[in-house]
């Protein structure tokens, strides 16, 4: 395995810190006066999501993490584990509830995401930031209502309840970012 | 500034400050009678730092150090011919690069004989003030920078309680670390940031860190280095000292640096032997600063990188 010095530290190196994958969000050189010199760096630990600071000194090194960003197609779900599939390889993964977590309700049969590997096991599954899906759903669409004001929530196919306009309607396609779970409008579908 | 790589790191305004600068610095001390001096870049010796690293230069098969600082060429020069002097050039540090450091950078050192460290603050003050009019300017002593805001003694505080607040603050593998580790530590995390703007001196460090001061009780009666750093804007941008004239000293600050570098696994740096003749020979009382002119020229000018201020940053020279 590999071990990077602080030297080689630069932001997006993936690391392991306390027994955990971790991503190198930003690295700064202090070097007081007379003394040493420390770098002070933040870390997001990609088991937790959890960003915090750390101090090293030039003189620590620390082990790379086995840890790949990849391309892959949501297959489906078997009740316990999430199926993908790297369309390259035809590699098949499983991965958990908690490396699904919340990318669960967002997640329809087919689209892409992007799978986190870390020792070649499913660490975190991202989903695209912006989703189309049905409403299967929601309180009936009120005439008149088409230009302002007003939300209702609406549950999408995948589970996901969103706030969506009084307009819409079941059977209707919404786009969602999924980072904030913000309805973004009526698809063109 | 383009981004293609031949370009300067630079903007054409940023260059003509550069230049301004130079000239109001050179103009400072030519109305106060300072010589400017020459001094070598390439050295057969280097400072004994535990924590400043050389650049080595090969000339044809000798090796020689690209100087990180003018100081011991200009003691030798002070020691022989006395009288005031300042050198602005180019220095050296290796591994060195960050928003506030490029390997190599321009320093201006000075030496007045028979002022002390305060009375070398003021100049410190009156030039900076006269680049950067408008600059508010406050003195704190080490001692009180620590008791305003962490309500210690940093001279006195037993290890375990310094420790104690270190680690409530700061996350780090503290395997090792020496006391004055943690208070470098509590500065660059915790005092620093809470700077006020402007130029502050901190003055009477810790007898541990004098470097090359002399060494002398405080008001409390505790031995104090007379050292003192000038931070801008909450960053570094001098350090001077009363400087220490004793060689019996000198020998011993060079063993027990060479000691420390052992310690830590670094390599060796012979101490200068034609600088302790020298001091040998009569160094003049004097004191002595070194400013950092880039950061001088980052703090004033609204740049967020050193980088900016430099023609060609290290990734482009």
């Amino acid at each position: 395995m590999a071990t990077y010095s602080i030297n080689d530290f630069r932001t997006g190196l993936k690391v392991m810190l306390d027994g955990d994958p971790c991503n190198i969000v930003e690295n700064e050189l202090v070097k007081p006066g007379k003394g040493q010199a420390f770098n002070r760096v933040k870390l997001r630990n990609l088991t937790t999501g959890r960003v915090w600071e750390r101090t090293f000194r030039g003189n620590e090194s620390l082990e790379s993490a086995d840890v790949i960003d990849l391309d892959m197609e949501y297959l489906y779900n078997d009740g316990e584990f999430w199926h993908f599939m790297d369309p390259n390889t035809f590699d098949q993964f499983a991965a958990d509830e908690k490396a699904v977590a919340d990318a669960a309700k967002w997640l329809r049969e087919q689209d892409k995401c992007v799978v986190t590997l870390f020792n070649n096991a499913p660490l975190v599954v991202t989903p695209p930031n912006h989703v189309e899906l049905e409403v299967t759903q929601t309180d009936p669409g009120l005439k008149g209502d088409t230009a302002q004001g007003g939300t209702k929530p609406a549950t999408l196919s995948t589970g996901a309840v969103v706030k969506v306009p009084l307009f819409m309607n079941e059977g209707d396609v919404v786009r969602v970012d999924t980072r904030t779970g913000e309805y973004l409008g009526r698809a063109n579908s | 500034m383009s981004d293609a790589p031949y370009s300067p790191s630079c903007s054409p305004a940023l260059i003509q400050a550069r230049a301004d600068l130079y000239r109001s610095i050179r103009e400072f001390f030519y109305r106060r009678d300072v010589l400017e001096v020459d001094m070598p870049l390439l050295g057969s010796h280097f400072v004994t730092d535990p924590f400043i690293q050389p650049i080595v230069a090969d000339n044809a098969g000798t090796r020689r150090y690209l100087q990180s600082s003018p100081e011991y060429a200009m003691k030798r020069l002070l020691a022989a011919q006395p009288r005031c002097i300042y050198a602005l050039g180019k220095v050296f540090r290796a591994g060195e690069r960050s928003r506030r450091h490029n390997p190599e950078f321009t320093m201006l050192e000075w030496y007045r004989l028979g002022l002390d460290d305060h009375q070398l603050m003021s100049e410190v003050a009156e030039l900076v003030t006269q680049l950067c009019p408008d600059t508010q300017v406050h003195y704190l002593s080490y001692h009180q920078w620590f008791a305003d805001s962490l309500g210690i003694n940093p001279h006195t505080c037993d290890f375990a309680q310094l420790r104690a607040i270190g680690k409530g603050l700061i996350e780090i593998d503290d395997t090792g670390l020496t006391r004055d580790d943690w208070l470098d530590l509590l500065v660059t995390h915790k005092l620093e940031p809470e700077m006020p703007p402007g130029l502050t001196f901190i003055y009477d460090y810790p007898a541990s860190q004098a470097a090359l001061a002399k060494i002398t009780p405080n008001k409390q009666g505790v031995l104090v280095a007379r050292r003192f750093e000038a931070f801008l804007n909450g960053m570094e941008l001098a350090n001077g000292y009363w400087e220490l004239t004793d060689p019996v000293e000198q020998r011993q600050r060079f063993h027990s640096d060479r000691a420390r570098r052992q310690a830590l696994g670094l390599a060796d740096v012979a101490a200068d032997e034609r600088l302790l003749q020298a001091l040998e020979a009569g160094l003049p009382e004097c004191a002595g600063v070194a400013l950092g002119v880039d950061r001088l020229l980052l703090q004033t000018t609204g740049c967020t990188d050193i980088g900016q201020t430099l023609a060609f940053a290290d990734e482009r020279a």
